[in-house]
């Protein structure tokens, strides 16, 4: 053990997450996992860290941690104020907090959830192999509440030599997402939709919920539950599409239109309540 | 058999009905398939997921070449017990869906071995299928919006029993305090594909 955080504060929702416990579908455990996998992955190689090693993942903003002892952090994800103690630091930038300091994460100006890395990642026990936070399953980690202690894990890579990753920040305004065909297209009078959907407010880590043209079905009759995935796009009764993201359920018995890549997943995770989406062909 | 598309990383198999799903199942899990991680079987189809980087192409191959439809020669599992206090809300609604009085349901549900033909919508939730038609019943119109820990259920031609309170649609018929999910324990759910049960009156 290298260190411990204490959490001061939390906004909306902190949780540990990790990329998640493949392998449990069949006993009805989903993967769970960052909801934008590849910023935790860069969070983590920028403070050299294992891609897996668990993280918090921050929505919105509202975070303060205290640090006993001096750790290097990285925060990725949506942009958003960073502050160590009174100093505004860098997003998907290495940060080395002295210890006693506080570590500050205000609300996002683009984009939804932010990831925290620290060197030596957070090392509370693992459920089912797994640190992260099943918010569907309640499984894994508790959200994370004022006065936890997390302990730090000990660093086992090198610390990289890049300092500072380039990344777009998440888009504020409409955002087009690759489709692949789903196995149940031919369910649907348009396979690929064409028209705009607007993300709701009641959009969470389970899924973003769409709203807008209903999209009309050729096949009536229900479908026995079948295997989902992350990136799934299902079509309720109401024709108002979900997006599944991390906590999706293991299986469903609406039809899935298309599937999301698997960059487009991370784009969908970072997703503001009133964005616009449109769907293409990959 | 078809093949539909799922995605990146997976292909959903779909099959005729769940004797053929579960045969596909069950003979991916003995075979294998190259590049296939882990299978979410269901009611008739089977979900397979695969490795970054696999050929979807060649997953979709070997599935089609796999044998399934020869019965296994394996003896099935003995059957594990599961005591049920058969008390549910829904009993004597099931008993009027069915046409059997209350300890008719009961004789039903006992009677016959049922077993798990794979598992979804919560951790441990296992779906299980019986030997007879009697308690065939639909879902609840509506659902409740919490079930307590332990109901055991009857919807379509499933019973079920809930891990953990939850929203449920099924027919409740009684309650059991069988570990049903541990999160610590190997492995964590008591109720997984392939699993038996005889269920049996609560003594107490």
């Amino acid at each position: 053990m290298s260190g411990t955080l204490r959490v001061v504060a939390t906004g909306p929702l902190c949780c540990l997450q990790d990329l998640g416990r493949p392998g449990y579908a069949a006993l009805g455990v989903g993967r769970s996992g960052a909801a934008d996998r590849g910023a935790l992955r860069l969070a983590n190689r920028l403070v050299g860290n294992d891609e897996a090693s668990a993280a918090i993942e921050v929505l919105l903003g509202g975070l303060v941690l205290h640090v006993h002892e001096r750790v290097l952090v990285a925060v990725t994800g949506a942009a958003g104020p960073v502050m160590v103690d009174d100093h505004p630091v860098g997003m998907n930038a290495v940060t080395s907090v002295p210890a006693g300091a506080t570590v500050q994460l205000a609300t996002a100006t683009a984009g939804v959830r932010r990831y925290l890395a620290v060197r030596g990642g957070i090392a509370v026990e693992p459920v089912l192999g797994s640190r992260s936070s099943d918010t569907l399953a309640g499984l894994g980690p508790a959200p994370l509440r004022p006065g936890a202690l997390l302990p730090v894990g000990r660093a086992r890579n090198p610390v990289p030599d890049t300092e500072l990753a380039a990344v777009r920040a998440p888009g504020v305004g409409a955002v087009t997402l690759p489709l692949l065909p789903g196995p149940r297209a031919d369910w649907f009078a348009e396979p690929m939709p064409s028209a705009t959907y607007t993300v709701s407010a009641d959009s969470d880590r389970i899924a973003l919920r769409l709203s807008g043209p209903a999209l009309a079905r050729t096949v009536r009759g229900e479908l026995p539950s079948e295997g989902l995935v992350p990136g799934a796009v299902q079509v309720p009764a109401d024709g108002q599409p979900l997006v599944f993201l991390a906590d999706h359920p293991v299986t469903g018995g609406y039809p899935v239109i298309g599937v999301l890549t698997d960059r487009a997943i991370d784009i969908a995770a970072q997703l503001r309540p009133g964005q616009q989406i449109r769907f293409r062909h990959e | 058999m078809r093949v539909l598309p799922s995605g990146e990383h997976a292909l959903l198999i779909e099959l005729a009905d769940l004797t053929e799903a579960r045969a596909f199942a069950d003979a991916v899990t003995r075979s294998g398939i190259a590049g296939v991680r882990e299978i979410v079987p269901a009611a008739r189809t089977v979900l397979l997921l695969t490795e970054p980087g696999t050929d979807l192409r060649t997953v979709a191959s070997a599935a089609r070449a796999i044998e399934y439809r020869e019965t296994s020669a394996a003896r099935p599992p003995e059957p594990i017990s599961i005591e049920v206090r058969y008390d549910g809300a829904d009993l004597a609604d099931v008993a009027a869906l069915t046409g059997l009085d209350e300890a008719g349901v009961m004789a039903a549900h006992t009677g016959q071995i049922w077993t798990v033909a794979f598992c979804g919508f919560a951790p441990g939730f296992g779906y299980l299928i019986g030997e007879s038609t009697a308690l065939h019943v639909p879902r609840r119109e509506s659902p409740r919006t919490s079930v307590p820990v332990g109901s055991v259920g009857l919807a379509g031609e499933f019973t079920g029993a809930y891990p953990r309170a939850s929203p449920g649609g099924w027919q409740l018929i009684g309650r059991t305090e069988a570990p049903l999910w541990d999160v610590d324990r190997a492995p964590p759910a008591l109720l997984r594909p392939g699993v038996r049960v005889r269920f049996v009156e609560d003594p107490t």
